[in-house]
């Protein structure tokens, strides 16, 4: 029988910690919507996502309803739309109209994001790969809800110097196109090295090839608890402090475990994956610096702060894995700048720069997210900083992303607002020396030794 | 058999408990456990019910007895069973 205890533990995390669901997203295969006629991709594209996808809020908020746990986003990921379109798309224009046709569809069922406007290029691009690429910058700036995602290497592959270089070029294209709204189309543009399949998060969701026709997966969050239950074991040690995340992360994974269940039955597609990440939002009490602070660092940015972040990253897996019958896409510590108050307040207090937070990219779950740079950071700069992070995950092994904000006609001590889940950023500085001579080089860099255990 | 939990927590004052299950009666609610105690001055009430003969939607239970704790000054919540049983169980 349920203790009182145990009920009040539950509502206090829901109340006080913001526990919640991120996100059901909703995977769905487009490969049977490629057709050589544009306008008869658009058609069954449009489709096939409204009829898919038809109860996936509604079903989300009966489960909200039953349970008492919010879920904060019902969102959807499709097939890299370079592989859909690519027998039928002449030009940047069409795969422009597939973007629109995307973010129709995103609007008709009422999801606020859609995922897959991707181009995995880890190693070659297809021309229909680079196209679909040169018109990230339109497609995004002329639609509300879609998200890209271009993945420019892997352990397997190396990285894609080329498309590291092209990288950087969208980048500031995404930025000037939308300088009116903050250079908002960056926020919604990931660059990946080893991009999961299942990632249900956006920006960088999309469904895999791999994946089946439909599939159901869950992201759970809760900084907000983690942080809460250290409180509790203040100046205890390492063995104490780890314990206690882990019994946490058990307890939020169930929560996504059971949402992914459940609607995986209502909908009658199969459950993928729980994602068992810490998403921070800008709300007060619900960021990931707020943890490693309560670890013990003055501010996040200290020394110690990537050995912090090293053990809760990896404290979140080993409690979440037992928790969860299937763990897949990202899972561990998100740390984006502009979503998460404590990394906010360590910028503005110089106590976090860009090469720090790329160290703590080595044992995050993701990598560079949401960091607004000043707009006079040039192309070739920023496919510097790509390729950083695709060789700091190629060689780990690891998911490594940049989802950077050049943001057009700032500097620092101006910041980007977008506000809701997306916060703001103060724009932070980035290493003045060029590095162009290496990104004109072209070509790829070769997978490393590690990576041949055939 | 649906267990559902209901969790009322506020500032005690006369007659929750008899408004509370008035409320579970005239839906066909049946109670199969209680336990409440008064914490530094604040009520909090557990109840473990069957709602398999309600009369209308779980959901909407939830959303009436939200809006009658509103009246009282309390906070009234309906959950499902599982989610405790899934956080709590092994």
């Amino acid at each position: 029988m349920i203790s009182t205890y145990e009920v009040i533990e539950t509502n206090k995390m829901i109340d006080e910690a913001r526990l919640d669901v991120r996100t059901i997203t909703m995977g769905i295969s487009l490969l049977d919507c490629i057709d050589s006629d544009i306008n008869i991709v658009n058609e069954k594209i449009y489709n096939k996502i409204t009829t898919c996808a038809k109860d996936l809020v509604k079903t989300g908020e009966e489960i909200e309803a039953k349970y008492g746990v919010p879920i904060v986003n019902k969102r959807i990921s499709v097939t890299p739309v370079a592989l859909v379109g690519g027998a039928a798309c002449r030009n940047e224009e069409d795969f422009v109209s597939i973007a629109k046709t995307l973010d129709k569809a995103a609007k008709a069922v009422g999801v606020n994001f859609i995922g897959g406007y991707s181009a995995l290029v880890s190693k070659g691009m297809t021309p229909a790969e680079e196209l679909l690429i040169r018109s990230i910058p339109v497609a995004l700036s002329s639609t509300e809800r879609v998200c890209s995602s271009v993945n420019v290497g892997s352990t397997k592959t190396g990285i894609n110097m080329d498309a590291v270089k092209l990288m950087g070029e969208i980048i500031k294209e995404c930025a000037y196109l939308t300088r009116d709204e903050e250079s908002v189309a960056c926020s919604k543009l990931v660059v990946f090295c080893n991009a999961p399949d299942d990632n249900p998060f956006m920006a960088g969701a999309f469904h895999g090839v791999t994946e089946a026709d439909a599939i159901i997966n869950v992201g759970v969050s809760g900084p907000g608890v983690v942080k809460r239950a250290l409180e509790k074991v203040r100046g205890e040690n390492f063995e104490v402090l780890c314990e206690t995340i882990k019994r946490t992360a058990f307890k939020v994974t169930r929560v996504g475990q059971l949402v992914a269940q459940e609607a995986s039955e209502r909908l009658g597609i199969p459950f993928g994956i729980v994602d068992l990440s810490l998403a921070p939002t800008p709300a007060i009490g619900d960021s990931v610096a707020e943890i490693l602070e309560e670890i013990g660092l003055e501010s996040v940015g200290a020394p110690g702060t990537t050995a912090a972040l090293a053990l809760l990253n990896d404290q979140v897996k080993k409690g979440g894995v037992m928790a969860s019958s299937y763990v897949g896409g990202l899972s561990g510590a998100f740390i984006p700048v502009s979503e998460d108050q404590g990394m906010i307040d360590a910028v503005n207090r110089n106590a976090l720069t860009l090469e720090k937070l790329e160290a703590m990219t080595c044992v995050c779950s993701v990598g560079l997210d949401m960091i607004a740079v000043p707009g006079s950071t040039t192309a070739a700069t920023l496919s510097g900083i790509i390729a950083d992070e695709a060789a700091i995950g190629m060689i780990n092994q690891k998911t490594t992303a940049v989802r950077l904000i050049p943001a057009y006609g700032k500097s620092i001590g101006d910041s980007v607002q977008y506000g809701g889940l997306f916060g703001y950023a103060p724009v932070m500085p980035v290493n003045p020396y060029a590095c162009d001579d290496f990104i004109n080089r072209g070509g790829r860099i070769p997978a490393p030794i590690h990576s041949f255990k055939n | 058999m649906t267990k559902t939990i209901i969790t009322v927590v506020g500032k005690d004052t006369v007659g929750i408990i008899a408004k509370v299950c008035t409320y579970l009666a005239e839906k066909n609610i049946n109670i199969m456990d209680i336990s409440q105690t008064i914490l530094q001055g604040y009520f909090n009430m557990m109840m473990i019910v069957d709602a398999t003969e309600c009369t209308m939607p779980l959901s909407e239970v939830a959303e009436e007895m939200a809006a009658l704790g509103d009246e009282m000054g309390l906070s009234i919540r309906c959950q499902h069973e599982e989610i405790f049983n899934m956080m709590h169980r092994i």
